[in-house]
């Protein structure tokens, strides 16, 4: 009971002494997954040098989970250590309250150009609380190599990967390569499992959990024929580990070589790339698998730039993050780091198609991502998530069957929706 | 340091009962006491009063001054035929359970390897110094870092304890220590008690250097074997010595946060009692249902200390009149 003041304490004593050496203007809050925190330095310098204003950079958790906790914690003391945060796609609800709209200082045609439903998603009670920095969208990794080797095309449906994914592991452990693994993916009991699982049940046509109407869905037959396939790889051709896997460490995996598919954002296309991975030029990239009964589905991820309510310096934090979603800008992390622009000219720039060929050939599962039920559930998402993560978990470990699953899983959000209707 | 003679008669009578010198002594220890009396209820009184109003509220943490008082609603709520409420969540009683199977293993555990260690470093040999500081090394990490540091060892993928066993061939195949629901649990224990060994080991070390040596020369006269000495003198010495030391670790692990967050995160197989309160009033912002976690959870371990203080009060005395 002592712990929460205690850990807000440590959060502020530490950004004070960051910022202890020099009275910067502005603090933004960047990821550090990949490249990320490297892009935003970049950027952020950039800005400094054509306005002549001292940024501080505060990294943060990787972690989406504990990076919401710590802004909830930061805004719920109404405190002004961090003007610019950057905000997942699912935050903007649950946020709204603590940020400004920034069409009042940006104007209202600051939005032009990016993709229509991230915007709407953005903005809430009529009050842009964010800007579009990139989107995402789960896609799939594999060894171009591997498949070309043992004569497999890229697989169409969750029951090819599996197969494929089994004979190419078994091939490559018997020649040695005893390290080799199927299919790696974020199974670890976080927000990102919930991505994750949601593509599998879309993609089985089984819904998002929760239907427009915030009418509980997700106890079907789909959705369980869609968990107990994924239950099934684990320990065949996804390690046991899997399960305590984020982003970062099924890309570790994948980069070392170790692994045939991959699931996962696209950031991870320009580190595989880049020169010290060991299976650049080795990998490409194609949309998601569908089950039996389903379409390819992939989870609407992306990140946006938002200024606190409690900023002392509003129209400066608002200049900067009008700065960092410029074209420029996303152009530059599209080419450098593969982050997805939420500018649509830019899907058709040819210095980034060239940097990123995906770009062109999956422009339709970036436009038509699937969301996660952040806006209907509002304040409860978070539970719902997690609710949802939790049961995924518990199937994927083995303790207990989908069907039995997603009754216990019914349950539990029934005693939720309470908070929503 | 508590001592070891059997107690004694209690001194019913009281000759300064009444007297002027007396109520000039209660005056002084009063006013003695007052300072800390009163930093105690600012420090401790204070947060678990609010904690407990709190727990009767549906506040939430965007919107605390909002609060409404809904009486015990957060503990138990009978609506439309079914039970909600903390007492009929399953989480919460499997997280009640982890903890406390945490706590009575891990501290067992601790306590046995802290002898050990404590006889050790307590014989007389070449170095025993610089083993004696090193030893204390884990206690002096921090546990957050101590928990990375183990993560990393611990991954099934590029960690070095499987890869130790992989070569020792006593494992075919890597063991996912922190993902796995079978093993995530002993995984944290074997952590803390990594980290938790020394600490015990100092007390237990502290209790041996105050022994008398006449004891132990008697027995040496009489050709008593070490072992049976050990558990005829020497344990039963410091046992006082050992039991305060194990109401400071029953306390710690009861609370046991950080290393398991770090290692496992929220899973459930390993989720506590304060993962559980953290998790309602920080990521799911209710502070009215995590106030109510925290309130049990204070309960919880003021039964299990009070229950520890009553089942061991011969040896610490701390119950006596």
């Amino acid at each position: 009971m002592l712990k929460k003041p205690l850990i807000t304490a440590i959060v502020l004593g530490s950004t004070a002494l960051s910022g202890a050496g020099q009275a910067a203007d502005i603090t933004i809050s960047c990821g550090a997954v990949g490249a990320e925190l490297e892009l935003c330095e970049e950027g952020v310098a950039a800005w400094e040098e054509e306005t002549g204003h001292e940024v501080d950079i505060v990294s943060t958790p990787n972690s989406s989970t504990e990076r919401l906790s710590l802004y909830q914690q930061i805004l719920s003391a109404n405190s002004s250590d961090i003007d610019v945060m950057q905000i997942d796609v699912v935050w903007p609800g649950l946020l709204a309250n603590h940020l400004l709209d920034l069409s009042e200082t940006l104007g209202e045609d600051a939005t032009e150009g990016h993709f229509p439903a991230i915007v709407d998603n953005n903005t809430i009670d009529g009050r842009l609380v964010a800007m579009p920095w990139f989107t995402d969208a789960g896609v799939l990794y594999y060894r171009k190599d591997l498949l070309e080797e043992y004569g497999h095309k890229p697989p169409q449906t969750w029951e090819e990967l599996t197969e494929i994914a089994a004979d190419i592991q078994a091939a490559e452990r018997e020649a040695g390569n005893d390290k080799m693994w199927g299919f790696v993916f974020q199974g670890r009991a976080y927000e990102g499992l919930t991505t994750n699982a949601l593509e599998w049940v879309a993609s089985h046509g089984g819904g998002t959990l929760v239907d427009e109407d915030g009418k509980v869905t997700i106890n079907n037959d789909r959705a369980a024929a869609a968990l107990d396939l994924a239950a099934s790889w684990i320990d065949d051709i996804s390690p046991v580990g899997v399960l305590n896997y984020t982003e970062e460490e099924a890309r570790g995996i994948f980069q070392s070589g170790n692994a045939v598919f991959m699931r996962n954002w696209p950031y991870a296309w320009s580190l595989a790339q880049s020169e010290d991975s060991d299976v650049r030029d080795k990998v490409g990239v194609v949309k998601l698998p569908h089950g039996p009964d389903g379409e390819s589905a992939a989870t609407l991820g992306g990140w946006n730039l938002a200024v606190s309510k409690y900023s002392e310096n509003p129209e400066l934090a608002a200049d900067l993050v009008a700065f960092l979603t410029s074209e420029q800008e996303q152009k530059r992390r599209a080419i450098e780091g593969s982050y997805n622009p939420t500018l649509e000219t830019l899907y058709e720039d040819e210095e980034v198609l060239e940097a990123v060929p995906f770009f062109g050939a999956l422009y339709a599962t970036f436009a038509n991502a699937v969301a996660r039920p952040s806006a209907v559930t509002g304040d409860s998402y978070g539970r719902v998530s997690n609710a949802f993560f939790d049961t995924t978990h518990s199937v994927l470990s083995g303790d207990m069957s989908a069907s039995d699953a997603l009754v216990q899983l019914e349950g539990q959000m029934r005693r939720l929706e309470r908070r929503w209707k | 340091m508590t001592t070891t003679t059997p107690p004694s008669a209690p001194e019913r009578v009281h000759p300064y009962r009444g007297t002027k010198v007396r109520r000039q002594r209660v005056r002084a220890a009063w006013t003695f006491l007052a300072p800390m009396l009163v930093t105690l209820a600012l420090v401790a009184g204070w947060p678990l009063l609010r904690t407990f109003y709190f727990s009767l509220t549906d506040g939430t943490l965007s919107a605390l001054g909002a609060a409404n008082f809904i009486g015990l609603e957060n503990y138990l709520v009978y609506d439309e035929g079914e039970w909600y409420g903390l007492l009929t969540d399953p989480m919460w009683w499997r997280s009640v359970w982890n903890t406390l199977f945490f706590a009575m293993v891990s501290v067992s555990l601790e306590v046995v390897f802290g002898v050990i260690v404590a006889l050790i470093l307590n014989a007389e040999f070449k170095g025993r110094m610089l083993v004696r500081a090193a030893v204390l090394i884990p206690w002096a990490i921090p546990t957050i870092v101590s928990a990375k540091m183990w993560a990393w060892m611990l991954n099934d993928q590029f960690g070095i304890i499987n890869h130790l066993l992989m070569t020792l061939g006593l494992i075919d195949s890597p063991i996912a220590w922190t993902a796995s629901t079978t093993y995530s649990m002993w995984a944290v224990i074997m952590v803390d008690v990594w980290k938790t060994i020394p600490f015990v080991a100092l007390l237990a070390l502290a209790a041996l250097q105050m022994l008398p040596k006449d004891c132990f020369e008697a027995a040496e006269v009489d050709g008593i074997h070490p072992v049976r000495v050990f558990f005829k003198v020497t344990l039963p010495l410091i046992t006082p010595a050992l039991m305060v030391a194990v109401i400071f670790r029953l306390l710690d692990a009861l609370r046991v946060f950080d290393v398991i967050y770090v290692l496992t995160s929220n899973a459930s197989s390993t989720m506590t009692m304060s993962i559980y309160a953290r998790q309602q009033l920080v990521e799911f912002q209710d502070v009215g249902y995590g106030s109510a976690a925290s309130t049990l959870l204070f309960l919880i371990i003021a039964l299990v200390t009070v229950a520890y203080l009553y089942l061991g009060r011969n040896q610490l005395q701390l119950g006596g009149d």
